[in-house]
């Protein structure tokens, strides 16, 4: 199990070093000069030249990777151009935000989502069961902004229950949590279904029910427990596509997480933050698939540890 | 034609497929059965004061707020959707096959480079690289294909990987191999025969990611370029309208949500039909 | 021989007299919530640079010369009193005696010397390094072979005196932008590199807490030199929020400044709705938005062509779409620009007109062309109603709609960008003063690599004129070098036509019912929303 970890610690960097020269060379590939964007409309031709010095960007891309490289192995992850400042500051600064978003989403996909499974399951084959799948397909073919701009007209604009965005109080996590669980949740009604009714037909649950355990106690205290595991497993998945998604709804919703940083960072190409953020989610991609392996063989007792 | 028949058996797939074909028709008449064209900024189209117009008679989706007829943006915007769903799709599932075969065949250390990189990939904040390659790159239709290309072959790729090894270890490709045959000859005769199921599941499925994709991408401002309408840049360019406007959302929002939806179904029927065992999130 | 001299700007002012009490008297105390989208980049006075960091660093940090509240009218600020030489090449300042930093150190003339090479120092990276060019060194300084700028003397504590290379008429004007800010060193050298997080400086206000992508929170400065200002105990910045949703607040009274103004779909209900009469403020500012027209891209070099474009284009219909919340132009100045010409009607929409010079150009069937513009609404809204307007005179314009980076980038390479629709980017004058729309945007001198000269527009004749203009230093012939300037400007359009003027973007501000003031501060020409003169009403 050790030997295990240290193996994916390892490739764990690999990957990370290898996002980070992708990314930086797509950066560099970019038509924008950063210093002609920070310098701004009243700059003299001399004064661009010294901020595109300053900054290294009239260096070789070689040296100029080099030297990030150098800083990252000492958790240096630059300064912001546009800003002036660490760009671990900028991120640090923002993380709460985006880390409240995500666990309030995982949070109302569960919700949502284990509820729907074990009702579909339940009651599998009939109506009820029916809908449930069409909805889960539904949702999951929805695109994220659509969804929150209905959540806000509806529940924001029109009756007024919610903040429209922002961040501060419980009830301006509501919406975009509830976005981000109405989308995920089909995922995981799909598996919670699917593994119940595995589960429900195996044998320890027919004895319980065969005992004459009430029917819903089966279900709660039998079956759901062994059905829970995959959805574990699956939330690792979610913090990456959470982690990727990250742009839009925090701009939709206006929420001071670091997609809201990436995104004003792209429109003045401020590379060292969209770096940053690039890598920070990578990160948590990362250790979101290293959580899903570690359940893997918990699951499915076939699949062993490399 | 025995996927086909059983295809239409199930409701769900059979309503997929309806509604594919509507949106496919409806893409294909634009030119002549929409009402206008869709960059045409009508006078009428747009109220005194320059607000868009309410769906009414004359214009049955309602106008944006340029004063073109939302309908016939719509319509076009089926082509754009289409188009890059089919094309940027292609291009994904294709380059998915070739890594993921060539790595699951050769194995040693080519397999091993491939799947290191699929693997990173696989770390790479996928939409976040499309958003900043797509804003950063000057945008346009083939851009656009070719971003959402780059960012969703992996998964085809691993899948491909895997069958491709189990079928590799075979006897008779072994048997083949022993006799002599060239791996190009292995590759194309026996293994790609094996993997059509493949990708035909992920050609379908495929779709309805790639759709949703170009539509955020677009819905950002940094997709298909105005004015060719896209159902992502009709919502992007009347997002701050969308509490007064919101027939502007509603529409393209409901067309961009049939069309993966048919996909989907169709794709996951497609999957049960073809490849029983391999379910769940793909 | 020098003497003591009071030009005519200054006349009437002594100190920041309190707004004209037509409406109410301005009352002390309370505090205002202002919204914004975006966060806040920097409050470094050397390095901020937008339009919306702009007014906080103004009510941040004091200069030695300021406008008063709602005008473009220059009044001594730090300074009480100054002397320019005959000759236009010295300008010596007088220092407050009670001055001081909210540090509590008082202001010496050495930390204004020390503040202006700052802000030409490479190394602070400041944008505005090129403003203070008309300065002795400066040249040696910005290529980094001197640390100091000789033509900055701290005569004695009191006393800073600036000697130029050059005459330069709007020397005033540069040393009330927020460049030119004061700042003190021992703060700047121990936020180490984060000045602009920490910012310490001698303006009316202080900046008590910046929770980043969430609020910035701005005190009263008690000790600020003028003791009537500001009314305001407290302001307070919340980022991050969507200009409906800050409309929403504002409505509800959580809000009192929606920074971002009013969002398009709301506009009409509100404007159509008397309710909100007094609370929507409408006016002009200093921006003019254009459509730049290379001159050096065929057959846009052919001035017919550029005539023809500027013909074509229907500026009333495109107000109307972005709800006439701005007035269509036809010259390169917004009409609160001194030298600005009321005589000249420019270029009317005129499509038959324009198809014959088009046709008269050799061009009968019209031709392909690039429209590049931001990628942000309504930008792009903007850039298709040019298109279809060019397509009536049978120009074929594609647009390119990219993030305003790449659009910079674009326009800054020669021969890449035909036509760039300014919106977004849009000039909006560093200071009220009509040379300040001609060097780096029409000038020779901007017309480089990374330049903002999009047009390209190099005309030496003229060049030659707007040097001779900026000579004119003495402030008693500001009336006729206003009109030199007027005339620059008309003659550029008239024979050469590098851009299509389209409009000239008026700002539109809500505010709660509880706050007071003129209209002009919601609008300051040079501060965009003047935190200084704010008040509540009690």
């Amino acid at each position: 199990m050790a030997n295990y970890l240290v193996q994916r610690l390892i490739q764990t960097i690999l990957i990370l070093f290898g996002i980070a020269a992708i990314t930086f060379l797509l950066l560099y590939l970019v038509p924008a000069d950063p210093a002609v964007q920070i310098a701004g409309r009243s700059a003299t031709a001399q004064t661009v030249a010294n901020i595109r010095r300053e900054l290294g960007l009239d260096q070789p891309l070689a040296t100029q990777f080099l030297r990030y490289l150098g800083g990252l192995i000492h958790g240096d992850l630059g300064r912001s151009y546009a800003q002036k400042t660490e760009v671990m500051t900028l991120i640090a600064a923002r993380i709460p935000a985006t880390i409240t978003l995500m666990v309030a989403g995982i949070a109302a996909e569960l919700a949502i989502g284990v509820t729907l499974g074990v009702i579909a399951a339940v009651r599998r084959n009939t109506l009820l069961d029916r809908i449930v799948m069409i909805a889960s397909f539904t949702t999951i073919s929805a695109p994220q902004f659509l969804v929150a701009l209905l959540l806000l007209y509806v529940f924001a604009a029109t009756l007024g229950w919610f903040p429209m965005s922002g961040f501060g109080s419980p009830a301006h996590v509501v919406l975009p949590a509830l976005t981000l669980g109405i989308l995920g949740a089909g995922w995981y009604a799909r598996i919670v279904r699917s593994t119940m009714i595995d589960v429900l037909n195996q044998d320890y649950v027919r004895t319980a029910k065969a005992k004459g355990v009430a029917p819903l106690r089966v279900v709660l205290r039998h079956a759901l427990p062994n059905a829970l595991l995959p959805v574990v497993a699956m939330i690792g998945i979610d913090i990456g596509q959470f982690m990727a998604g990250l742009v839009v709804v925090e701009a939709v919703f206006g929420w001071p997480g670091i997609g809201q940083l990436a995104w004003q960072a792209i429109q003045q190409v401020d590379i060292p933050i969209i770096m940053g953020v690039t890598l920070v989610s990578a990160l948590a991609i990362v250790i979101g698939n290293l959580l899903a392996d570690l359940i893997a063989p918990f699951i499915d007792p076939r699949i062993r540890l490399r | 034609m025995r996927v086909f028949r059983e295809l239409l058996r199930r409701p769900l797939a059979l309503f997929g497929v309806v509604i594919i074909l509507l949106v496919l028709l409806l893409a294909l008449s634009a030119p002549w059965l929409a009402p206008y064209a869709p960059d045409e900024q009508l006078f009428e189209g747009l109220s005194l004061e320059g607000a868009p117009l309410p769906p009414n008679a004359q214009f049955w989706l309602g106008t944006d707020t340029l004063g073109r007829d939302l309908l016939s943006r719509v319509m076009y915007g089926a082509r754009t959707s289409l188009l890059i769903g089919l094309v940027a799709n292609g291009m994904a599932v294709t380059l998915g096959l070739l890594v993921g075969m060539t790595a699951g065949y050769a194995r040693g250390v080519v397999g091993a480079i491939l799947m290191r990189f699929t693997d990173l990939m696989m770390a790479f904040p996928a939409l976040l690289l499309a958003i900043v390659l797509a804003a950063l790159l000057r945008p346009s239709l083939w851009i656009v294909a070719l971003v959402i290309a780059l960012v969703n072959w992996v998964q085809v790729a691993r899948i491909a990987f895997t069958e491709t090894s189990a079928l590799a270890e075979r006897d008779f490709i072994l048997a083949e191999r022993s006799l002599g045959a060239g791996h190009a000859r292995i590759v194309g005769l026996h293994i790609a025969p094996h993997l059509v199921s493949t990708a035909i599941v992920w050609g379908t499925l495929g779709i309805a990611t790639t759709v949703l994709l170009e539509a955020t991408l677009s819905f950002l401002g940094i997709g298909v370029q105005p004015p060719e309408p896209s159902w992502g840049n009709i919502i992007f360019e009347s997002q701050s309208y969308f509490t007064a406007a919101p027939w502007l959302v509603f529409f393209p929002g409901i067309a961009i949500l049939l069309t993966a939806l048919s996909f989907n179904l169709v794709g996951d029927a497609l999957r049960d039909i073809l490849d029983p065992t391999q379910r769940g999130r793909g | 021989m020098k003497n003591w001299l009071r030009s005519t700007v200054f006349a009437t002012m002594v100190a920041l007299t309190p707004l004209a009490a037509s409406a109410q008297q301005p009352q002390k105390g309370g505090t205002m919530t202002v919204t914004f989208k975006d966060d806040v980049s920097t409050l470094d006075p050397a390095v901020g640079y937008d339009w919306q960091n702009w007014s906080m660093i103004k009510s941040l940090f004091s200069r030695l010369v300021d406008y008063k509240p709602g005008t473009a009218e220059l009044v001594p600020s730090l300074a009480e009193s100054f002397e320019v030489a005959p000759d236009g090449l010295t300008y010596t300042f007088k220092l407050r005696p009670n001055a001081k930093f909210t540090n509590g150190r008082t202001i010496t003339a050495a930390d204004v010397k020390y503040s202006i090479e700052r802000a030409v120092d490479p190394k602070t990276q400041g944008p505005g390094a090129g403003f203070f060019g008309a300065i002795k060194g400066h040249e040696d300084m910005q290529a980094g072979k001197a640390s100091e700028l000789p033509g900055v003397v701290a005569v004695d504590d009191r006393t800073v005196r600036f000697e130029l290379s050059r005459p330069d008429a709007t020397f005033l004007h540069v040393m009330a932008i927020n460049f030119a800010s004061v700042v003190p060193k021992e703060e700047v050298e121990k936020a180490a590199g984060d000045f602009g997080k920490k910012p310490v400086g001698s303006g009316t206000f202080k900046l008590a807490d910046w929770t980043i992508g969430q609020r910035l929170v701005f005190e009263r400065n008690p000790d600020y030199f003028d003791k009537g200002l500001p009314y305001l105990d407290k302001f307070v910045i919340e980022v991050g929020q969507e200009p409906l949703v800050a409309l929403l607040r504002l409505q509800r009274g959580e809000v009192d400044v929606a920074g971002d103004g009013i969002p398009p779909a709301k506009f009409l209900e509100l404007k159509n709705d008397p309710a909100y009469k007094d609370q929507i403020i409408q006016g002009d500012q200093l921006n003019t938005g254009y459509v730049t027209l290379n001159t050096r891209i065929k057959p846009l070099d052919d001035v017919r062509v550029r005539q023809a474009l500027n013909m074509a284009v229907n500026k009333e219909r495109i107000v109307r779409i972005i709800n006439n919340r701005a007035v269509p132009a036809n010259q390169i100045l917004p009409p609160l620009m001194p030298g600005y010409d009321k005589e000249y009607k420019g270029y009317a929409y005129d499509v038959a007109k324009a198809k014959a010079l088009l046709a008269e150009a050799g061009l009968k069937d019209g031709f392909s062309t690039v429209l590049y513009a931001t990628n942000t609404d309504p930008q792009p809204r903007i850039a298709q109603a040019i298109q279809q307007d060019l397509s009536a005179i049978g120009v074929k314009a594609e647009i390119k709609s990219l993030a305003q980076a790449n659009v910079i980038a674009a326009g800054g390479t020669e021969g890449e960008a035909p036509m760039i629709w300014s919106g977004g980017m849009a000039w909006i004058a560093d200071f009220p003063d009509p040379s300040n729309f001609y060097g780096p945007i029409l000038g020779c001198a901007g017309a480089t690599q990374g330049g903002w000269n999009w047009a390209w527009y190099c005309n030496k004749d003229i060049d030659a004129r707007a040097t001779a203009a900026d000579a004119m230093s003495d402030p008693a012939k500001a009336g006729e070098r206003a009109k030199v300037w007027g005339q620059i400007f008309t003659d550029i359009m008239k024979n050469d036509a590098p851009w299509i003027p389209v409009f000239n973007e008026q700002r539109v501000v809500v505010r709660s019912k509880r706050m007071g003031g003129d209209a002009s501060i919601y609008i300051d020409p040079t501060r965009v929303l003047n935190y200084d003169a704010l008040w509540i009403k009690q």
